[in-house]
């Protein structure tokens, strides 16, 4: 069944974090090495994109108690898997593979999976760079990066991904709307060129309580900017809790000519850099979201288990999704 | 389809028919103003980001930059310019106009726009090909597009030929290069009027009924114009002209004009234009008269050059001093801010105190309203520029200041710690705190421990900030402290990033590192943190920052405790275990009970810290800081020389009467308890039964009790402990010989001054015991050092922290002979009284540190009953603060 019908019908599910998931496992710097980058220089822990090529067995791991948990769409473990991101680690060559293997990951946890019809969406992330900002002050003119670098890396990562054989893409954790934009020309770019069109969801993310991005731009300002894409859907993930993020949510929610998405983190970090809102906890905030058909995709980021999908999933499955004219 | 228009900066625009027009700022266009053009010639991007910031504050709801001058190199000029705006929230909170007749100029101005701008302009002009490219790139970039009435035959001028264009460039944009009609807003061509030539006669007209024939026929587009050129004729009559605006575009806007390029401090008030003037201006406009133009030449030769208000918002200057300096940082505008700098300085004693005063102060106001998120973070990072230019302006005075002497604030590394590779956090505080004056030495993303400490050593380095944004690096900010304490330094170090936290940084970082470990919440707090950890007063901020954290931590462990306390077994498997070799502990020089008075009380004055003494006079803030308090500052002073009268009354009339009682014993650990052994004859004079902490630990952290710091039976270890009770005397009689005379306030005095003098002999006393009677400390201590408690050992209380056990004081006061000697006693409730007194221990392990515990269960209550042969239903209310 196509997706775009799906979310007609109900709320679909996305899965919960991947990070979280991975440091359950305490990965010492030989499991991001493994046998291919053992030679590689600098450190390479931490490198989660990379547990793709060198441990496999654990990312399909997870994709899988992710499916069993009830997620509808699974995300790729190619969060950095761009040669902006992949330079801090000298890995700008293991690009392509980061990409192709996460995408081929997710995807054989998919056919494996029996019971309901699941979507891979390759992950795209912000990378560490903002095309917006100066990370000198005393050079406000200065960036580290530009449109066409960011756009040439996306172009990269796309082809791997959509070579590995994702049924979506999902640009997220978007904090510089400029590098978000750089990743949709890059999509429409490669889809013209392969003569293919894929469902494309993007997910902003709103700091803190100044209710903008990092790149200052409002949730509205930030739906405005990427409007010009036939998106299948539009959200918010990342920095906030469930009730943080609400009133942010709602004006996409009230607005959006797309689909609404949304994966926000198991509440806000503790002191000690844990997500620590429980399943349980997360679903009781979560029930004014459906309540108020905010949304049309769940999911969960920093902090989320298979656990909360299970429940949050649960929920979800009690309530209409939100409706919205194109 | 309804006509709606969305675009945006770092804030929405959205227009509709409610809304109507849409103003187009016009300044920043190089070819439309001589002085924008020079500014950017000549490299004045700040002058020229002024006129921006000018023109959004007088009302322009989109920004058109226009770049095409053939003496400057044009793409480089915008590129530049966007950039600098994308910096500049005030600016790039509305959307941007890319105006330019070059493609590549258009393509790397839209590469630098993250809102939904637009571009200005494309057309028909190279024909369809081209035109469908560019809309196609365009609408690729997320942008809308002003097209030209313009095609391959030329510009449209004449009614007919304006439609023309105008439907067949809508539906090839529409239909082929599949453009939303709302992302579409056509220029139909503005030309001058009254110029003398009769083909001119009808430009106005013309593009009024174009407009609204675009408006009828092509659903969804928009309608531009760029307003001024219609007056072109009337240059240099600047009333004329502004009149003429505004009357062309009343009538546009009633045939669908919903947006223009409106210099809005060129425009009059429809309303307020004089009737004669209206009329003669209309007359040109619809062409009513073959004379209009002539009878308007006439008439505007007679129209005063009336003078009118810059229509921006510059009320603040009229604020204060302070306050404009205030209102320059939060609102990030660098234009006047040296020249309010220079008129602060002969105001001020030293240049150096306009920093530390109205600019520090106002860069506070902006941490403040960062932290309640009405700010946000490209404001800031202006702000901080804004501080930069006033130290920049400042430096050469205080280099005249110091005697030449060119000194930077401190030199401070920054690095993100091994395995996290986010540095946009540590690169504005980095730059805030070089705008500061601070020498920074960034050190990058993933940099190990080791490194980091070694460049630090190398260097001297006066601070290290460290950044991370990931978990794991909270784990390597640990680290970095250890290795920074193996090293014995002391370099104060700062922690910030997204996932560190004031709690994380005191229960877990603080700990390992005996420097000053400070958190700091966001960039903006980075320089008062940096300033006060170097300041003057460092050792003070140190020693509250260092108190704060233990209130944290303490919090911290009571919150964590009411969750999670592990069992009795459990947490003596946790317990410390210590060394205990000639090193650490030595045999005291004297043993035995020593008792005595305090010769003059003078000796133990320089021993007082008021700052308690204010507390309980509900009077908040550090002694003596806290005599120049704007606010408790006059009532303090008064309370301190009502005290400082109250000693010296007493000293005369001998109303204190301050004595001692210490014993030291040898002493061995069995578990949780610490036996006092007799001396000489080595029998066990009274078992110690101590509590331990049952708080679920981190890993690496044990549970504490004060048995620990004593040598265990089985180690074979002499180890020694002592303990004292110290009294002020009894004022209590003196004191209701006051109340009896209603001079309440004496007796309050009186009572708090002889509390301090009693805490007082307890650091006197312990200084004597570690310099004397058990003589571990060889050289006397700094004072800085006494302050900071650094000396070696500990004096904990019964019924404080480390033991909040009162029972304790009964084996003190029975070992001492406390009540005979001193005449303290202890009340049924174990207080002591007299009330000035104090009671405690000595430990001389120099691992020995205080502890608090904050929670136990029920099995360590039965087990302290057992030991001391109590009946547990009878003394459970003795635990009940504690018992969970």
């Amino acid at each position: 069944m196509e997706i775009t019908s799906l979310l007609q019908d109900r709320i679909l599910i996305l899965d919960g974090a991947m990070g979280t998931m991975i440091q359950r496992y305490h990965l010492v710097e030989e499991d991001f090495r493994g046998e291919v980058f053992k030679d590689r220089k600098g450190f390479l822990q931490g490198n989660n994109d990379l547990l793709n090529i060198t441990r496999p067995d654990i990312i399909l791991e997870i994709h899988k108690a992710y499916l069993e948990a009830g997620a509808d769409i699974i995300e790729t473990n190619t969060f950095s898997g761009t040669s902006i991101a992949q330079a801090d680690y000298h890995l700008e060559d293991a690009v392509y593979g980061i990409n192709f293997e996460g995408a081929r990951l997710a995807k054989e946890a998919v056919s494996s999976f029996s019971g309901r019809t699941c979507f891979v969406a390759g992950s795209i992330g912000p990378t560490n760079r903002t095309a917006s900002i100066s990370p000198d002050v005393n050079n406000p003119g200065f960036r580290a990066v530009t449109f066409d670098d960011l756009s040439q890396a996306y172009t990269e990562q796309i082809n791997a991904l959509i070579d590995g054989g994702v049924d979506i893409l999902l640009i997220e954790t978007v904090f510089d709307t400029l590098n978000a934009k750089a990743a949709l020309f890059a999509a429409e770019q490669v889809f013209n060129e392969r003569n293919i069109t894929l469902p494309i969801m993007v997910s902003g993310t709103i700091t803190d309580l100044s209710g903008r991005t990092l790149s200052g731009q409002t949730p509205e300002a930030f739906m405005i900017s990427l409007e010009h894409i036939p998106l299948l859907s539009i959200g918010l993930n990342c920095a906030l809790g469930s009730e943080m993020m609400e009133p942010y949510l709602k004006i996409l929610a009230e607005r959006a000519p797309f689909a609404v998405s949304a994966h926000p983190n198991a509440g806000l970090p503790n002191a000690f850099g844990k997500y620590d809102e429980s399943a349980q906890c997360m679903r009781d905030k979560m029930v004014s979201f459906f309540e108020k058909k905010l949304v049309n995709i769940i999911g969960g980021c920093c902090g989320t288990t298979p656990e909360h999908i299970r429940v949050i999933a649960e929920l979800a499955r009690q309530y209409e999704p939100r409706k919205w004219k194109n | 389809m309804d006509r709606i228009l969305r675009l945006s900066g770092l804030e929405p625009l959205v227009a509709n028919k409610q809304t109507n027009f849409v103003n187009v700022g016009e300044r920043t266009n190089v070819t439309g103003s001589k002085a924008f053009l020079r500014l950017i010639r000549e490299d004045r991007f700040d002058e020229a980001l002024a006129v921006a910031r000018e023109q959004v504050e007088g009302g322009a709801q989109i920004l058109d930059v226009n770049m095409d001058e053939a003496m400057i190199d044009g793409k480089t000029a915008m590129v530049t310019f966007m950039n600098l705006i994308a910096s500049e929230p005030e600016i790039a909170k509305i959307p941007i106009m890319i105006d330019s007749s070059k493609w590549e100029i258009i393509q790397a101005g839209l590469k630098c726009l993250q809102g939904k701008g637009v571009v200005n302009s494309i057309s028909l002009k190279e024909g369809e090909e081209v035109f469908l490219q560019q809309a196609k790139y365009i609408k690729s970039m997320g942008a809308a597009m002003v097209v030209m009435a313009f095609d391959e035959m030329g510009q449209a001028d004449t009614y007919e030929r304006r439609i023309e264009i105008c439907s067949r460039s809508y539906r090839l944009l529409v239909d082929n290069a599949g453009v939303h009609p709302n992302d579409i807003i056509f220029d139909p061509n503005i030309f001058p009027v009254a110029t003398g030539m009769d083909e001119h006669a009808l430009n106005a007209l013309d593009f009024f009924r174009a407009t609204a024939w675009i408006t009828e026929n092509l659903p969804g587009c928009h309608v531009s114009g760029g307003v001024s050129n219609v007056s072109f004729s009337f240059r240099g009559n600047h009333a004329v002209r502004e009149a003429m605006h505004a009357v062309f575009l009343y009538h546009a806007i009633q045939n669908g004009m919903d947006m223009g390029i409106v210099n809005p401090t060129m425009l009059a008030v429809y309303t307020d234009i004089e009737p004669a003037l209206l009329e003669h201006i209309e007359d040109v406009f619809f062409n009513r008269r073959a004379d209009a133009t002539e009878r308007l030449l006439a008439l505007a030769d007679t129209v005063q050059q009336g003078e009118k208000e810059v229509a921006t918002e510059e009320s603040w200057r009229g604020y204060d001093l302070v306050r404009r300096i205030e209102h320059s940082l939060i609102k990030g505008i660098d234009k006047y801010i040296e020249e309010d700098i220079a008129a602060c300085l002969p105001l001020y004693e030293r240049p150096l105190e306009i920093i530390e005063g109205p600019l520090m102060a106002g860069m506070n106001v902006v941490g403040d309203l960062f932290g309640e998120g009405k700010m946000f973070l490209p404001q800031v990072v202006k702000s901080a520029r804004v501080m930069k230019k006033a130290v920049a302006f400042l430096q050469p005075y205080i280099e005249a200041d110091s005697q030449g002497e060119i000194q930077k604030a401190g030199k401070i590394l920054m690095a993100t710690v091994k395995g996290d590779v986010h540095d946009i956090g540590k690169n504005i505080v980095g730059v805030v705190l070089a705008c500061n004056n601070y020498e920074i030495i960034d050190m990058g993303v993933m940099v190990p421990g080791n490194e980091i400490v070694q460049k630090a050593a190398l260097e001297g380095c006066d601070i290290i900030g460290l950044s991370g944004l990931i978990t794991p690096s909270l784990d390597e900010m640990v680290k970095v402290a250890s290795a920074l304490e193996e090293q014995n330094l002391k370099i104060p170090l700062l922690i910030g990033g997204a996932t560190t936290s004031k709690v994380h940084t005191a229960v877990k970082i603080a700990p390992s590192y005996n420097g000053p470990v400070i958190y700091v919440p966001d960039a903006s707090r980075a320089v008062t943190v940096a300033e006060k950890i170097m300041g003057r007063d460092k050792i003070r901020y140190h020693r509250e920052i260092q108190a704060e954290y233990e209130r944290v931590r303490d919090h911290h462990e009571q919150h964590a405790a009411a969750k999670r306390l592990i069992s009795l077994d459990s947490a003596r498997r946790n317990r410390l275990k210590l060394p205990f070799d000639d090193l650490k502990v030595t045999e005291p020089k004297k043993l035995g009970i020593f008792s005595g008075k305090v010769a003059c009380l003078s000796e133990i004055i320089p021993y007082i810290d008021w700052s308690p003494f204010f507390r309980s006079w509900d009077l908040h803030g550090k002694f003596p800081d806290i005599l120049q308090d704007k606010i408790v500052g006059l009532e303090a002073r008064k309370l301190f020389e009502d005290a400082q009268m109250c000693l010296h009354e007493g000293q005369q009339k001998g109303w204190f009467s301050p004595r001692y009682v210490l014993g030291i014993f040898p002493a061995h650990s069995e578990g949780d308890d610490i036996y006092i052994l007799d001396p000489k004859k080595n029998h066990v004079l009274h078992r110690q039964v101590g509590l331990r902490q049952q708080t679920q630990k981190v890993e690496g952290q044990p549970n504490l009790c004060l048995s620990d710091f004593i040598a265990p039976k089985d180690s074979g270890v002499k180890d020694f402990l002592g303990c004292f009770v110290v009294t002020a005397g009894d004022v209590r009689e003196l004191c209701q010989q006051f109340e009896g005379e209603n001079d309440d306030y004496t007796s309050i005095l009186l009572k708090a001054v002889a509390d301090r003098i009693a805490e007082a002999m307890a650091e006197w006393l312990h200084e004597r015991v570690r310099q004397d009677y058990w003589g571990y400390e060889q050289e006397p201590l700094s004072n800085e050092d006494l302050i900071a408690e650094r000396y070696r050992g500990i004096r904990p209380a019964p019924g404080y922290p480390a033991c909040p056990d009162h029972f304790e004081k009964l084996g003190i006061f029975s070992l001492l002979n406390a009540t005979k000697i001193l005449g303290v006693s202890l009340t049924e409730s174990l207080a002591m009284n007299p009330a000035s007194s104090v009671s405690g221990w000595y430990f001389a392990h120099p691992e020995a540190k205080y502890f608090g515990i904050t929670g136990i269960l029920s099995d360590q209550f039965q087990s302290v009953c057992e030991r001391r042969g109590l009946n547990p239903s009878e003394h459970r209310s003795w635990f009940s603060s504690i018992l969970k």
